[in-house]
């Protein structure tokens, strides 16, 4: 350990020097970064793939559609864009401060810490860090251990692609964690769990450090079977295709669980039958398309939300485990209890609890008693229903008839509220969230309004009181003598 | 018989406001409009009495607060008023080739009860301004005023009672206990004004709930001055920033000053004479400077002006009188950069003087000190200008002028590092309070099928294409060319 605070005190000095030195701050050594994370990426896709295969049991088409290839566009954005988005931006001001001129610039914080989770451990790794290199800070990676491939992938291969002076990664689990959030940072950006959020936000509050807490909570998705009848089957798909084709449910914004009327539950459970068997075949262990539980804790989480004999109970597909393979089969729950643990904790993993209400309206309420989740998903063409939606819950986000692909618009910010989280990034959210918007005046020495300074009199105190109001013309009429 | 605030207390009022933001009080644009006019009102028929409780809790002088308080309230107001449509309507966003067909906007929705805790140097500006952008972006809202400006806090809590929406916006007054027990419940937002020792406790209970904050701190705002500068206006307008706001005691006064051995002097001068002309020969019995607020303060800037190496180097002023809680305006030159005066922020009528050889060595006083709420610059030179702005973190910086930058409502007013974080003022206000939900409308024309498992080569190269938005490539593989 003592080796461990020696290293990280000597990275922090290093990058606080690199980042003193200027040279972050310069668009050109930013977009080299960038170009050199696309470049990585590019060089290293097989061993990228591998490394989640052998973390995650990813395949390597979901490897690439959610991690390297969203990786890759995310730079290649930054890298168009960063022109753009580093011009300072002008603010017009009141008429009462001319000739002053104002403006907004964005200013790096100075050295960041990134902490990310295990189940995108490159995508959620060097997403934030494209923000933090495009904003001209220095930044420190901490991947998780629990994706120990990954993590040591990165920390091999990111060195020799990128200023290790500035850009630095640390191995290391929950010691290793606390050892850095002892440390003064400029700006923490976490991606993981609530529980954890609450303990990174803390340690930051000693040093007055801002942060992003992407985090998680339980999804849902409405199915208003009477709107979206004829597209059923698509809607079947995308949830399947969301739930099971990512991560196997182990992704923050998964499909948690479905609220749909009682009258249509039957049907929909059948629907679903075919779709995953097209999706997976007849055996989904041996299809090579769903990754596996990332560790035996993990495992043994889900077995127990499953053991439930409550909720076993419930099973009406799926349902097989293997200890040794980290393998759940995709799973299907009818009315689990609602004050099983299942349905009160994150799922985070392959299990799809459906939960029938008499009025799709009920959706609403249902919604509204647990804490604010990362995503809300809706398969409506109701627009009541959607306004309804969205002007009473309130989530991260909102998306209509799909799942997860609200990660993919970098136009839209992605980060939660309440429990899922603070603070929000991707596209020119990455830029924002590890920039301070630094506010500029500049005044004139030319000018001088003698009602600014006492000794103040009662001419100074209605002129000012007029200038405020902007009402110019009485301002004028004071001026010349003609007001009292 | 004051009843005395308890635990239950803020638990039940928590449950009371944020049972109101369930039932949709606050979300319409008719209530939010309508209590802000109602704070209107207050400043239009209450200004004499507020006057009149700023004086008493900190000899307040009638211009500071009709100016620096109620007007600027009444503008703050006017502005969310005049803006609030535009403010609440969605924001549209761009999709992209990958997310087709879909449309996809940011709505704004409120985040739903907060608490905001305000200071006692502006008691009015610091708790009203805030409760704007609460109650503009649709939220349930509890103040609480500093105990330290005992009648403000008072006049607060009878005046927004009397006016405001009790079933969503309340004030509890009271001090460490009372704060204590409302940073216990769970808030969705947190919005402070005041110390960066207290801000880290705020935070700190925060992150219990998860809760996000804005935290307007302070520092040591300091001035450049360059020796091309206007040094009569520099003078004029250093002073009116300091000694004529609040005595120094305001989170963006400027703290101390920077400039070269040679042009020292003339600044002192420069100050000496203004100094004169606003506040008499007799700057004790001016009518025009707040006082010191209480005298545990007082006792703090005595013991600043005290200490050894730093008694000698007052070159004006330095005369106390504890009774009346008034320091003179102190001009000091060259006192030990590890003083308390120069540790810790001053907040108060005393204004160090650093000399340095060269004026190139503000940039390494600046940076070796945590970063300010502000920091300013008197020149004419347009590179020094530019590399001041670019190189000096602070929350905000204004060159030629002070603190004015604070009503302007275009600007972002906020702190980084020690100094604070998050901004408002202005629609950066309505943001504070607001959640920005990412809202994306897709339908059901084309389901890709590279979507789905089973995967196969033809589909990697497929999303390979669209990742690079490569439309040759698409086509290609879509008609079976790749």
């Amino acid at each position: 350990m003592e080796a461990m605070k020696e290293t990280v005190d000597q990275s922090l000095r290093e990058m606080r020097d690199t980042f003193a030195s200027g040279r972050t701050r310069s668009v050109k050594w930013r977009k080299t970064q960038l170009e050199a994370i696309i470049e990585m990426v590019k060089d290293n896709e097989d061993k990228m793939c591998d490394v989640l295969f052998q973390d995650l049991g990813k395949h390597s088409i979901e490897a690439f559609r959610d991690e390297l290839g969203f990786v890759m566009r995310s730079a290649t954005t930054a890298l168009n864009s960063l022109d753009k988005w580093v011009v300072p931006r002008k603010s017009n001001l009141p008429l009462l401060f001319y000739p002053a001129t104002g403006k907004v610039i964005s200013e790096p914080y100075g050295t960041v810490l990134v902490l990310s989770s295990w189940n995108f451990p490159i995508s959620l790794s060097l997403d934030p860090m494209i923000g933090a290199i495009s904003a001209g800070n220095t930044v420190l990676l901490k991947a998780s251990e629990l994706s120990p491939n990954a993590s040591a992938l990165l920390a091999k291969t990111i060195p020799s692609y990128l200023d290790n002076k500035a850009i630095k990664v640390i191995e290391g689990g929950p010691d290793v964690a606390t050892i850095l959030l002892q440390h003064q940072w400029d700006k923490i950006f976490f991606t993981g769990s609530p529980r954890i959020g609450k303990i990174i936000m803390a340690a930051a509050a000693e040093h007055l450090t801002p942060v992003t807490l992407e985090l998680g909570g339980k999804c849902p998705t409405i199915i208003d079977h009477h709107s979206v009848s004829k597209d059923m089957k698509s809607v079947v798909k995308r949830i399947s295709g969301g739930k099971w084709g990512s991560c196997s449910g182990q992704a923050c914004i998964s499909v948690d669980y479905i609220l749909v009327e009682q009258s249509f539950a039957s049907s929909l459970i059948e629907m679903f039958k075919p779709v995953i068997r097209s999706f997976f075949g007849e055996n989904p262990k041996e299809s090579g398309c769903v990754a596996r539980i990332v560790t035996k804790k993990h495992f043994q989480r889900l077995s127990r939300l499953l053991n439930d004999p409550r909720v076993q109970a419930s099973i009406v597909y799926g349902g097989s485990m293997d200890e040794e393979k980290l393998y759940v089969e995709p799973t299907i729950l009818l009315n689990p209890p609602l004050d099983s643990e299942i349905m009160n904790e994150e799922i985070f993993g392959p299990v799809l609890p459906i939960i029938t209400l008499r009025d799709i309206q009920e959706s609403i309420g249902f919604i509204k008693s647990k804490p604010k989740p990362l995503a809300i998903y809706a398969f409506t063409m109701d627009e009541k229903l959607k306004t309804r939606i969205l002007s009473e819950t309130s989530s991260g986000s909102v998306t209509f008839n799909d799942v997860m692909i609200q990660y993919m618009c970098d136009a839209l910010p992605f980060g939660g509220v309440g429990e899922s989280g603070m603070g929000r990034y991707h596209g020119k959210y990455s830029f924002e969230c590890f920039s301070h918007e630094k506010a500029i005046m500049e005044g004139s020495l030319a000018m001088d309004l003698e009602a600014r300074y006492p000794p103040w009199n009662n001419f100074k105190l209605t002129f000012i009181r007029l200038a405020f109001r902007e009402a110019y013309f009485k301002l004028v009429l004071l001026m010349l003598g003609l007001k009292r | 018989m004051v009843k005395v605030f308890q635990a239950a207390d803020a638990t039940d009022l928590v449950t009371e406001l944020r049972r109101s933001f369930d039932d949709g009080v606050t979300r319409g644009y008719e209530w939010r409009v309508t209590q802000l006019k109602k704070l209107l009102l207050i400043c239009d028929n209450h200004e004499p009495e507020i006057v009149s409780a700023l004086h008493d809790d900190l000899g307040k002088p009638e211009l500071e607060s009709s100016v620096y308080e109620v007007a600027l309230l009444r503008n703050s107001i006017n502005l969310a008023v005049k803006q609030l449509k535009d403010w609440m309507a969605p924001d549209k966003a761009k999709t992209s080739l990958t997310t087709f067909p879909a449309s996809a906007e940011i709505v704004y929705e409120p985040l739903g009860v907060v608490l905001v805790i305000s200071a006692w140097n502006y008691p009015f500006l610091l708790s009203i301004d805030p409760v704007i952008g609460a109650i503009s972006a649709g939220n349930a809202v509890v103040l609480k005023p500093s105990e330290l400006a005992p009648a403000s806090s008072s006049l607060l809590a009878k005046l927004l009672e009397q006016y405001l929406d009790s079933s969503a916006v309340r004030v509890v007054e009271g001090a460490v206990i009372e704060t204590t027990l409302l940073l216990e419940q769970k808030w969705d937002k947190i919005f402070y004004t005041g110390s960066s020792r207290i801000g880290r406790i705020i935070m700190m209970a925060a992150a219990k709930h998860l809760t996000p904050v804005v935290l307007e701190l302070g520092g040591k705002s300091p001035v450049v001055i360059d020796s091309d500068t206007n040094l009569k206006i520099t003078a004029k307008r250093i002073i009116a920033g300091k000694w004529g706001c609040n005595n120094g005691q305001a989170c963006i006064s400027p703290d101390y000053i920077l400039t070269t051995k040679e042009f020292s002097p003339k600044v002192i001068d420069a100050l000496k004479q203004e100094l004169e002309a606003f506040y008499g020969k007799n700057p004790m019995e001016s009518k025009d400077m707040s006082r010191i607020v209480n005298s545990n303060h007082f006792d703090r800037l005595s013991k600043m002006l005290e200490e050894k190496e730093v008694s000698d180097k007052i070159v004006y002023g330095g005369q106390k009188n504890r009774d009346k809680l008034k320091i003179a305006p102190t001009i000091l030159v060259d006192v030990p950069l590890d003083s308390q005066i120069m540790s810790e922020e001053i907040f108060g009528p005393l204004l160090p003087i650093i000399t340095l050889n060269n004026l190139e060595e503000c940039f390494d006083v600046i940076r070796s000190r945590p970063k300010p709420l502000a920091a300013y610059l008197f020149t004419q030179n347009q590179k020094l200008k530019e590399r001041f702005a670019l190189t000096v973190s602070a929350g905000g910086i204004v060159v030629n002028d002070i603190a004015v930058h604070l009503a302007v409502p275009t600007l972002p007013f906020g702190g980084v590092g020690e100094s604070g974080m998050g901004s408002y003022h202005g629609k950066f206000s309505f943001d504070a309070f607001s959640h920005k939900k990412a809202v994306l409308y897709k339908s059901f024309i084309g389901d890709a099928a590279i979507r789905y498992p089973p995967y196969s080569t033809g589909k990697l190269r497929l999303l390979k294409a669209l990742v690079n938005s490569n439309i040759l490539e698409i086509f290609r593989v879509i008609l079976g060319l790749s």
